[in-house]
């Protein structure tokens, strides 16, 4: 395994060296242009394109009786290009929705395609082996010309997205407003369009006509959780399609029944995952920690204000409160309080007496932090009774929740439009 | 004899889809079928795996788990992970399909299923493939498997028809007279499922989908009844397999693409030459009433002043 | 409506207690706490944006609230689903669906129904009935999308009636209707409420709240205020529910969103 491992990537196969380089193109491509297909909600018009185009190749190979990859290219697009005018032609002119009309030609033209590749076979052309490879894709059946023409295509299409990208954005975010500004919106289209057509072309080799959808939906997806900017998005996902390539095509190339597509597919589909759950930017992961934080944020929060609470009942700041004290005030678990406890003396909020009674006092930090959520609280109590008209008995709960939210601008607002008030509806002071 | 298996096994393929394709045209959730119809594809290799035969109810368990699992990740990915539907499906379904090949691929020497048949079917081998019951001979299996499914459909649409019919034309009358929603939703996804599995030995993970999706598609532009939409699209599904069969045989070619070949060519037909909503009749209605709107029937006006009671 | 449990005596037909609803990019309702009263036409104010259908779909359970919950009198929603018929706006819908106006009407019947069930004779002639009071009785078998948007909506009128509910909730009925058919669908809803029906209607005109309703419900993502016409309808509270800025309220709770407090509900 080790030595596969090294002679792949040593590439000291000449083979092996010309499918990387074809496949890895692909996923760089596939990759960033998958991103305006998915921002542009158009995902799966990829993957009836990919469908669409089987016939082409087909017809190609009866004009020309031969695998010239030019020719096959040339049909593909061709085809490619008729399913979009189809498609389009039916959303347009008839009550059919999009998505029923992306099914009807995706089948339909899949459908001639097989019948067309079915005939090729049973008229028994010696040279027809190999376009099976068009359906799942076979890396290791490309000749060193297929690699040269379908990675210069990939490269084009790089080079196109790079050039257009102020365009591209705009179109994709916002076409009619693109319109309104006066750019050429049906030439924008048409570019697009064409970008699609020819970059599912290019992969169709590699990876096939069933799953190359994929390589254009699944990178974007993955990339959109790893950032929200759009040039970023566009890296990572070239980044992840050329890293899927790779990888489809060690397995391929170690196990040479393997196909290429399928393995690209599981490792786009592996990033995805992982990019899900673990990306920085917008993974679930993130929102988990988010939570976690926001959750020992307002514990902390609670237990100052209760502490607080303490001293204003009996007015004495310096005196050490007990465990048992503080949940008598405000119920929650030992273990949580304790938990919350230690984080605040780290912080520097509190300090923990180890003495005779064992407590906790507020440190100057501490009261002045208590004293704040304190005020937030009791601010929106009175903003809502006041200025909401909420009964008295209804506002606790809200600025339960509110006070830890509350922003110092809103705070500003708060004071300002109540005027610095000095007492809550319930009549206690607020502190400041 | 084996044409008539052959085309009678198209035939119930067509009109188990059309059914539940109609419905999934009308939610306009058609590339459900696509999403499905490939997705259940590593069910079926479990299966044979698990069960080293080409048993059927294993299959159908398989099939109809991995299409539920597909409308269920889809959802939860397109609310949890903020992804568009089309995204979400699209990586869902390509994702369990790619496994599903790899999986075949790697037990290549135990599953009796190549890729050419996930592809295409095997249709034309059918009147061959018999089923032997206490030593007599049944007929092909996959009639009778075909012919289970499109029961199972036919009993599921009578029964709960007013149900689909509101799940279809307003979810939200539905949830707001309390009908059981998700159990409607999820019991099509599962007939979409069995459906899918049953036609997809026969013609294909892809070309299920053109009878999934085409016929009701015809069947939607010709009438403005959902009890004769459904018949239509039967129907077309059934045209498509008799006259798409005499195509392949004439042309030598796969019957089963020959079938979505000619479900194509009746779409195209209803398109242009539909009397209803075809694009000839409209221009020809455009022409007739210019000026004036086609809407506003007579008589409104005269009854709206009636006393009502209630 | 035999099955249908009981109405709970001496209780307001519909009761709101501490709602808080919130979604995406969608604007909030605030701690909403009320109590209609029965046998009332009452009129859904506010600007737009204000949650006047998120209230609606809210007590109907087509959005699950944050907090909070209602009575249908006094009995959660799920009892009562028979007493309440809801009339969404028209855009809900795809009017393109191959049914016929008759078709739809009798969907209204369905919630009488139970699984399995198909609609009986019965049910036929109060879809039948219903069709005529809106004076669609000609149309029945027309295809929907071949009505007018008045007509449309006094399809869905009809079909609410075929419900033979006790409380309507309707939203926007009167939006992009004709002179004729506000007339009629108004004629309609008084006759409700003349038999003692409770019907609540989201208007969008200000000019004619007045001489249309009988109570008024002023909503900006909180309840600004609820009581019969005279008192309610005046320019103070208008002033309140459509010029008081709650930059305030608007800016919190984005900011409890963004910080994950609100929690998302799945809606429907």
């Amino acid at each position: 395994m080790s030595e596969l491992f090294t002679d792949f990537f040593l590439l000291q196969d000449p083979n092996v060296r010309w499918v990387l380089a074809g496949t890895i193109l692909l996923g760089l491509s596939a990759g960033a242009l998958g991103c305006f297909a998915v921002l542009r909600e158009r995902a799966l018009v990829g993957d009836a394109v990919a469908h669409a185009v089987l016939p082409g190749v087909c017809l190609a190979f009866i004009f020309t009786g031969d695998k010239d990859p030019l020719a096959l290219l040339i049909g593909s697009v061709i085809f490619g290009w008729i399913s979009l005018v189809v498609m389009d032609f039916i959303i347009r002119n008839s009550k059919i929705s999009a998505d029923t009309s992306i099914g009807m030609v995706l089948s339909v033209f899949f459908g001639l395609g097989v019948v067309l590749l079915t005939y090729i076979q049973s008229s028994g052309n010696v040279n027809q082996s190999g376009l099976d490879a068009f359906l799942f894709g076979n890396a290791a059946s490309m000749l060193p010309e297929d690699v040269m023409l379908f990675g210069f295509v990939s490269l084009m299409v790089l080079v196109v997205i790079i050039a257009m990208y102020k365009e591209l954005k705009l179109v994709s975010f916002d076409s009619s407003y693109a319109k309104v500004i006066g750019y050429p919106l049906k030439r924008m289209e048409f570019l697009i369009a064409t970008l699609l057509v020819v970059t599912i072309t290019a992969g169709l080799q590699a990876v096939g006509v069933v799953l190359m959808a994929s390589m254009l939906i699944i990178p974007a997806a993955a990339a959109r959780y790893w950032t929200d900017s759009l040039r970023v998005m566009l890296f990572v996902a070239a980044f992840v399609g050329g890293i899927s390539a790779i990888s489809g095509s060690f397995v391929s190339y170690a196990a040479p029944s393997m196909p290429t597509g399928p393995w690209m597919v599981v490792s786009a589909a592996f990033i995805f995952t992982l990019s899900f759950f673990f990306a920085p930017a917008r993974g679930e992961t993130r929102k988990w920690i988010k939570r976690l934080n926001q959750k020992q944020k307002i514990r902390r929060e609670n237990i100052l204000k209760t502490l607080y609470g303490l001293n204003e009942a009996d007015g004495k700041e310096e005196k050490v409160r007990t465990l048992q004290e503080i949940i008598k005030k405000r119920r929650m678990e030992k273990k949580t309080l304790k938990r919350g406890l230690s984080e605040l003396e780290k912080s520097g909020m509190i300090e923990h007496y180890r003495g005779r009674p064992d407590g906790f006092v507020l440190t100057e930090t501490g009261r002045v932090e208590a004293r704040r959520i304190v005020r937030l609280h009791r601010l929106w109590e009175l903003y809502l009774t006041e200025k909401l008209e909420i009964a008295g008995d209804h506002v606790h709960d809200d600025a339960e929740s509110m006070e830890h939210v509350i922003t110092p601008e809103i705070e500003a607002q708060l004071l300002k439009i109540l005027e610095n008030p000095e007492s809550d509806p319930h009549d206690e002071k607020i502190p400041y | 004899m084996s044409t008539f298996w052959i085309i009678l096994t198209a035939c119930l393929a067509s009109s188990a889809c059309a059914l539940v394709g109609s419905f999934l045209v009308l939610r306009k959730q058609a590339m459900l079928g696509d999403a499905i119809s490939h997705a259940v594809l590593p069910g079926i290799a479990i299966a044979f795996l698990l069960t080293a035969s080409r048993n059927t109810f294993p299959m159908l368990i398989g099939a109809g788990a991995f299409g539920l699992l597909t409308v269920y990740l889809t959802e939860k990915l397109q609310l949890r992970g903020r992804l568009m539907n089309d995204a979400s499906m699209g990586i869902v379904f390509t994702t369990l399909f790619a496994i599903g090949v790899i999986i075949i691929t790697m037990f290549a020497s135990q599953v009796d299923l190549d890729q050419e048949c996930i592809l295409y079917g095997e249709i034309a081998y059918v009147p061959w493939d018999l089923w032997i019951f206490n030593g007599m001979n049944m007929g092909p299996r996959p009639v009778w498997i075909l012919g289970f499914v499109l029961m199972l459909n036919l009993l599921f649409i009578v029964s709960c028809y007013k149900e689909l019919k509101i799940y279809a034309f307003d979810r939200q009358l539905a949830v707001s007279m309390g009908i059981p929603i998700m159990l409607i939703h999820y019991g099509l996804m599962g007939s979409v499922s069995f459906s899918t599995i049953a036609a997809f030995e026969s013609v294909g993970a892809i070309l299920v989908v053109a009878l999934i999706v085409v016929p009701p598609a015809t069947a939607y532009l010709l009438t403005r009844r959902l009890s004769h939409l459904l018949m239509l699209a039967v129907f077309f599904g059934i045209l498509s397999s008799i006259s798409g069969y005499y195509l392949a045989y004439w042309t030598n070619s796969s019957i089963a693409g020959a079938i979505a070949v000619m479900t194509g060519v009746y779409f195209g037909l209803a398109l242009f030459f539909s009397p209803v909503d075809g694009i000839l009749a409209k221009k020809y209605r455009r022409k007739q009433n210019t000026g004036k709107g086609p809407y506003e029937g007579p008589g409104l006006e005269l009854r709206t002043k009636q006393t009502i009671n209630i | 409506m035999s099955e249908s449990a009981a109405k709970v005596k001496g209780a307001p037909p519909v009761e709101v207690h501490d709602l808080t609803v919130s979604y995406q990019n969608k604007p909030v309702l605030w701690d909403v706490d009320f109590e209609l009263p029965e046998g009332k036409l009452i009129a859904v104010v506010g600007p737009n944006g204000a949650g006047k259908s998120t209230l609606i779909k809210t007590i109907m359970g087509l959005i699950d609230p944050v907090s909070g919950h209602s009575l249908i009198y006094g009995r959660p929603l799920e009892q009562m689903r028979k007493k309440i018929a809801y009339v969404p706006q028209r855009e809900t819908v795809d009017w393109n669906f191959p049914v016929s106006v008759f078709d739809v009407v009798l969907m209204g019947r369905y919630a009488h129904l139970s699984l399995f069930k198909r609609p009986k004779k019965h049910d036929k002639e109060l879809a039948m009935e219903a069709l005529e009071k809106v004076g669609m009785a000609e149309f029945a078998d027309r295809q929907i999308s071949q009505l007018s948007g008045g007509q449309q909506q006094r399809v869905f009128l009809a079909r609410a009636l075929a419900q033979d509910a006790e409380i309507y909730f309707m939203d926007e009925p009167f939006a992009g209707v004709d002179a004729s058919t506000e007339d009629h669908i108004l004629l309609l809803l008084k006759e409700l409420r003349n038999h003692g029906r409770t019907v609540v209607v989201v208007h969008h005109d200000l000019q004619t709240v007045s001489g249309y309703f009988d109570w008024v419900m002023l909503l900006n993502l909180r309840l600004v205020a609820l009581g019969p016409m005279e008192t309610t309808f005046t320019k103070e509270n208008l002033q309140k529910a459509y010029g008081g800025r709650l930059n305030i309220l608007s800016q919190v709770i984005e900011l409890s969103r963004k910080e994950d407090f609100i929690r998302e509900p799945g809606h429907e």
